[in-house]
């Protein structure tokens, strides 16, 4: 499904996530990259520097935007301003889709900035979707959700991780950001198999995936996103590729950043995944 | 994190009550690492956008007022952006966490968030100097660009901004994509000399969006802070005449030199009310 309604019926193959120490390299050079994927809230700006980035990778690259302050899962309403602010930035990146995580992260108008878990109940899965839907419709561009790292559990919880992420985009019918990675942490944080949550997804709601590494600590995993991708992500990745098909496929380097060269060659090794599963197509057909 | 909730309960009690344990972590634990990452991310902010502070106040001292700052001040904004827009208020609210170099800490926060300001506020269509021809000067009213601010400061913090950039050691760290950070620690730099009181006046502006400082004498700063006011021209001409020592003949060229490089740096724009939050 490498183009559904979830991803504006692209299918842009592989790309990354254009970070401040990489615009030199790529003004200058003009690698060749299917696509890069932004944070929004750094371009949600006046005027300046940033704006002018966007400007000159939009002239040569399609951009992804990724959100990281929306709080689809906090009880306070949505913000307008800062929905009007991410409508400017979508009329002009042009982004076929957009993405923000299934998480809370604000009370009361306070914002951790953090991505804080959700307790899986029916009702928070409903007030959710609701406002998937009004950001949708404000917005007038496909919405996929991420599910997000965690190291907690909550004891109101009364479904599964993933069949709550499943309920929530059934009611708000959005697209799934599937983060290949946070699966691999949270079910290592939390115990669970991370192949029961791949295999138990609506996955032709699939409209993007995130890789990304993480660090191991004594007795929990921090999605730290400063290293290459571990082998047990890239196994759950093919896994997930296998069941969702060929999806656009985002590498997250955020801290400790090497050469664009470096990313970007981590970023490709999912195409050999992507080749595996054109391979033995025929042969599942 | 805080030893007890809102109501007096210890905090262990209310994220058992909350949060599931598992067989390695106590629920405690669990709220402990959101806790811990909630603290790096926006202590991180500060660290990063108050360099030349901390070299003023000292890591210990840098330390427990950006603390102090954010258990008053949590983020109010969805952008990190914003979480040292009150930091000038609150050090002059709180004395006591900057003396005793108080006015030096003032002016360096001062400095710094006007970076910030010059480094992503908008800019406006800028007004040429030929378009000024031929309009009253008494009813003439120029905006200056919101990314420029203009400082009135008791020490030369553009300077020591400058030489404590030059100390820093490179490193690339993390921007906001709310990935789980490291914990935040001072910058390694070689130690630069804090300055020496001496008034200046500078403008923070950017030019082809890269961030510069400019020196203005004292005539020139009370114009331009006149026209920020909303005064016109004649009256904010008048505002600067007053402090002028030399000869009107003398005066009228550097007026024009001023407003010549003002516009050449494409500071001016169309006169706007200011909104209330508005930075003077």
């Amino acid at each position: 499904m490498p183009a559904n309604e979830f991803n504006g019926q692209t299918d842009l193959g592989i790309g990354i996530g254009l970070r401040v120490p990489h615009y030199r390299h790529i003004l200058e050079k003009k690698p060749v990259v299917d696509w890069f994927e932004i944070i929004s809230e750094n371009f949600m700006v006046d005027g300046g520097r940033p704006l002018e980035i966007l400007d000159q990778i939009l002239e040569q690259y399609r951009v992804v935007q990724h959100g990281v302050a929306i709080y689809f899962g906090s009880t306070d309403k949505l913000n307008r301003t800062h929905l009007k602010k991410l409508k400017a930035l979508v009329k002009r990146t042009g982004t076929p889709w957009l993405s923000d995580h299934l998480c809370w992260g604000s009370s009361d108008g306070r914002y951790t900035h953090d991505l804080l878990p959700m307790p899986y109940t029916f009702a928070a899965a409903k007030v959710t979707a609701q406002k998937i839907r009004e950001a949708r419709d404000f917005l007038e561009v496909p919405i996929c959700v991420e599910n997000v790292s965690s190291y907690a559990e909550y004891h109101v919880s009364e479904m599964t991780e993933w069949e709550f992420l499943s309920e929530v985009v059934e009611l708000a019918d959005c697209g799934i950001l599937l983060d290949v990675n946070n699966i691999y942490v949270s079910s290592q944080n939390h115990g669970f198999n991370p192949y029961d949550y791949v295999n138990n997804l609506p996955h032709q709601r699939v409209g993007q995936m995130h890789i990304a590494g993480h660090s191991k600590f004594e007795k929990y995993i921090l999605d730290t996103h400063d290293h290459p991708v571990l082998d047990p992500v890239w196994k759950l990745y093919a896994h997930a590729t296998r069941l969702a098909g060929r999806t656009a496929t985002l590498l997250e380097w955020d801290d400790s950043i090497p050469s664009f060269d470096e990313v970007h060659h981590e970023a490709l090794k999912a195409n050999q995944f992507i080749a595996d599963l054109q391979e033995s197509a025929p042969a599942l057909a | 994190m805080q030893s007890q909730w809102t109501d007096g309960r210890a905090m262990r009690e209310v994220a058992a009550e909350w949060i599931k344990p598992n067989d390695r972590l106590t629920s405690f634990e669990r709220l402990q690492i959101y806790n811990r990452c909630y603290w790096y991310r926006v202590l991180d902010c500060l660290y990063d956008d108050y360099p030349g502070l901390q070299a003023v106040l000292g890591e210990r001292k840098f330390r427990a007022l950006i603390t102090a700052y954010l258990e008053s001040h949590p983020s109010i904004s969805f952008t990190l952006r914003d979480l040292g827009s009150q930091m000038e208020a609150f050090m002059e609210a709180h004395p006591e966490m900057i003396a005793p170099r108080g006015d030096l800490a003032l002016d360096m926060a001062r400095f710094e968030w006007a970076q910030i300001i010059a480094f992503d506020d908008p800019a406006y269509p800028a007004v040429e100097v030929d378009e000024l021809l031929g309009t009253n000067p008494a009813e003439l009213r120029l905006g200056i660009q919101p990314y420029v601010t203009f400082l009135d400061l008791k020490y030369p913090v553009d300077e020591f901004a400058l030489a404590i950039k030059a100390s820093e050691e490179d490193s690339l760290s993390s921007q906001a994509s709310n990935v789980v950070n490291e914990a935040p620690k001072a910058k390694r730099r070689r130690t630069v000399r804090l300055p020496k009181p001496e008034a200046v006046k500078v403008a923070v502006h950017r030019w082809h969006n890269m961030l510069y400082f400019k020196r203005l004498g004292e005539e020139q700063f009370a114009l331009l802070q006149a026209l920020r006011r909303g005064e016109t021209l004649e009256e904010a001409c008048g505002v600067a005449l007053e402090l002028w020592q030399g000869t009107p003949e003398a005066f009228s060229a550097e007026v024009r030199s001023w407003f010549e490089n003002g516009a050449a740096l494409k500071w001016f724009c169309r006169y706007r009310e200011p909104k209330k939050s508005e930075h003077s």
